[in-house]
């Protein structure tokens, strides 16, 4: 195997004789500061036909067991450090994570680490709130509360903010625009192939 | 393989038998008129994109510049996470590799999320031999392994079959005898094949987008989180990754991420993509290989003319804007990586002499390079690679290929926005040296009469 690794290095070694330099510094670009970062989250998660609720602090249980109630989801999976004020009343809950529980819920309901507003996107990185990754795969409906607070402007703002909990914990991240989709047919989009087929974003912030 | 795919024929020869397709030339004309139009909408959108194209561009170069540096510096940031790193200098080790990893593990099926890299190396083919049942989970690709078929677009692999072609396929195979052809329908028969399969799985495969070097992440863009489900639930991950798909640092995938989606899909973000790091505890595979795949591109990188290929993210806009991709399609450039990119990288990573037609499989009229997002010459390493192919035998095809390119009304109108292109970029250059050294150019009129005419007609 240490023969592999020399040769392949070997190999790329000699092919870089001319040492060719490269441009001395790499800029990156200035991301766009769009005036109202949280209205432009949720009016793009829609575009990727995401479902998308703007509630107040105190409202989240309220709204998310109404979304519930939508769908006929009975059992949710929650992670184990949900939020008390998350959790919907008369919806039963369960921690457990296991693949073949999680093919039993109805739906499952989760915090996130940063959305971003220029493509509509959430992110997930296994911290508070968030739980494994199989949990927001699994079911079929993912219910998502994004506080106003985690909204990032760009794509380069989001990256910021989870790359420490990469470099500290090796944290594995999910990004998530809309609800799984293909276009293999002809172009036409199918939402929901193997993810879960809806997705509810609650934005939950001071309501202006 | 590349020939072996064309069955021995040269590009035009293949083109010939593709062009009376004409199924395969609605079905091509709609998709890449319509993700064309998609790609243009979001581009737009952005103020900063040539930045982004230029900061891609930057970071490829640095990347190719240093690439023994930053191979070693992954190897030894995945290995910490607890990632094993192996190093393949061709397919057969490659393959060989993923074979032990999955006979050590005595397993008979594996799951694998759509790979370009794999593909390259036929893994699936390789595993098959050792009686390791390989199964695609992309819905296009699930729909080309049940065919025996192959792809001819890089992001719609199945972009060549319409509906009813896929619905007969599918009640033949995996689906209810009374499947309809609606897409929806069609996506909930490969759903339905494909769920358990993906819960009872205990070795996932898959390719990578990018891989930072100086954490050791790998990255997966997708649309129908068959990726998440292949790189999340199975016990072992084995992910096989050209070395060229490294990031120096973590901060560089921004760009790539703002990047890729809206030059590939047309979105502006596609709607999943995972980053891992090695294994995490009680999350996902608990046990994680990477293989480092060379298999020619070291012989890419030697070249200084030609080693931009390199930089390339595998978008597809190049593909989605050729004049004659539009009209062959992918199979006939008989290459697991077809349109402008395969005719550049296709030569370069198999031996000019196994592909010495497609350099030629071009206009050069320049579209690809305006897409690109990473910036990649592709009309000026075309010339280049013209200059390499043995002269006589090229030269009589690349003729035969102009002489059916230009034979209608459009083509010939494209030939002459060409010629207005042509002598500043190539004459004088590779392979037209000869044509040029003796003669003079006449300058090309700024406008041809057709287009006057066009213009002035009331
Ligand atoms: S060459 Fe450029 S445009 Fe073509 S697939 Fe690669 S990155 Fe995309």
């Amino acid at each position: 195997m240490s023969d592999a690794r020399d040769v392949l290095l070997g190999r790329v070694r000699a092919a870089l004789t001319d040492r060719p330099q490269p441009a001395a510094a790499v800029l990156l670009p200035t991301p766009p500061a769009p005036a109202d970062p949280v209205a432009l989250f949720a009016e793009r998660a829609g575009e990727y036909r995401a479902a998308v609720h703007r509630v107040g602090l105190t409202g989240v249980a309220a709204l998310a067991a109404e979304i519930c109630a939508a769908h006929g989801a009975r059992r949710l999976a929650v992670p184990q450090d949900l939020p008390q004020a998350w959790r919907p009343h008369g919806v039963e809950t369960t921690a457990d994570a296991t693949v073949s529980a999680l093919d039993r819920v109805d739906g499952v309901l989760t915090g996130c680490a940063a959305a971003i507003a220029e493509t509509g996107t959430i992110v997930l990185d296994g911290g508070p709130g968030q739980g494994i990754r199989a949990l927001t795969l699994v079911p079929d409906l993912h219910i998502c509360v994004v506080p106003a607070e985690l909204v990032c402007a760009s794509v380069s703002e989001a990256f910021q903010r989870v790359e420490p909990s990469v470099r500290r914990r090796r944290a594995p991240l999910t990004l998530i625009s809309g609800p799984s989709a293909t276009s293999d047919i002809e172009l036409s989009r199918v939402e929901g192939v193997h993810g879960p087929r809806r997705l509810e974003i609650v934005i939950a912030g001071q309501l202006s | 393989m590349s020939s072996a795919r064309r069955g021995g024929a040269t590009f035009p020869q293949a083109a010939h038998v593709e062009l009376r397709n004409t199924q395969l030339r609605r079905n091509l004309g709609h998709a890449t008129r319509t993700i064309r139009a998609k790609r243009a909408a979001v581009v737009d959108e952005l103020d900063n994109w040539q930045q982004l194209r230029e900061a891609g561009a930057a970071i490829k170069r640095d990347v190719m510049a240093n690439l023994d540096t930053y191979l070693v510096e992954f190897e030894r940031a995945a290995t910490d996470a607890g990632a094993t790193v192996h190093w393949a200098p061709d397919a057969d080790a490659a393959n060989d590799l993923v074979a032990g990893i999955v006979a050590g593990h005595g397993e008979h099926e594996v799951v694998k999320v759509k790979s370009l890299t794999t593909d390259e190396i036929g893994l699936n083919d390789a595993l098959a031999a050792r009686g390791v049942d390989a199964l695609e989970t992309d819905f296009a690709e699930l729909i080309l392994q049940l065919d025996g078929d192959w792809s001819s677009h890089i992001l719609v692999p199945a972009i060549h079959r319409n509906r009813s072609e896929i619905r007969d396929l599918l009640r033949r195979t995996i689906g209810p005898a009374d499947l309809s052809d609606d897409p929806a329908a069609l996506a909930e028969a490969a759903r339905i094949h494909l769920r358990e399969r993906f819960l009872r799985a205990r070795i996932g495969i898959s390719g990578a987008n990018f891989a930072i070097a100086e954490t050791g992440t790998l990255v997966v863009l997708e649309s129908e989180g068959n990726g998440r489900m292949c790189t999340t639930l199975p016990e072992v991950l084995i992910s096989v990754v050209g070395i060229e798909k490294l990031l120096p640092r973590f901060e560089h995938l921004a760009v790539f991420m703002q990047l890729l989606p809206r030059s590939s899909t047309g979105e502006r973000m596609n709607p999943y993509t995972s980053l891992w790091t090695g294994v995490t505890p009680g999350d996902g595979p608990g046990e994680m290989h990477v293989v480092l795949l060379d298999n020619g591109r070291s012989d890419v990188l030697r070249d200084p003319d030609g080693r931009e290929a390199l930089h390339c993210i595998r978008c597809s806009a190049c593909l989605n804007v050729c004049p004659v991709y539009e009209r062959t399609g992918g199979h006939a450039y008989g290459s697991i990586y077809p349109g402008p990119i395969g005719a550049i990288l296709t030569p370069q990573l198999e031996g000019i002499g196994a592909a010495a037609s497609l350099p030629y499989a071009s206009s050069l009229c320049g579209a690809c390079y305006e897409v690109c997002p990473v910036k990649i010459d592709i009309p000026r390493v075309l010339v280049h690679l013209r200059g390499l192919t043995p002269k006589r035998g090229a030269e009589r095809r690349a003729m035969r290929t102009l002489a059916w390119l230009f034979a209608d009304a459009g083509r010939y109108r494209r030939a002459q926005r060409l010629a207005r292109v042509l002598p500043a970029r190539v004459a004088g250059a590779g392979p037209m040296r000869a044509w040029t050294a003796g003669r003079d150019l006449p300058a090309v009129a700024p406008q041809s009469f057709r287009e006057w005419w066009h213009e002035r007609r009331p």
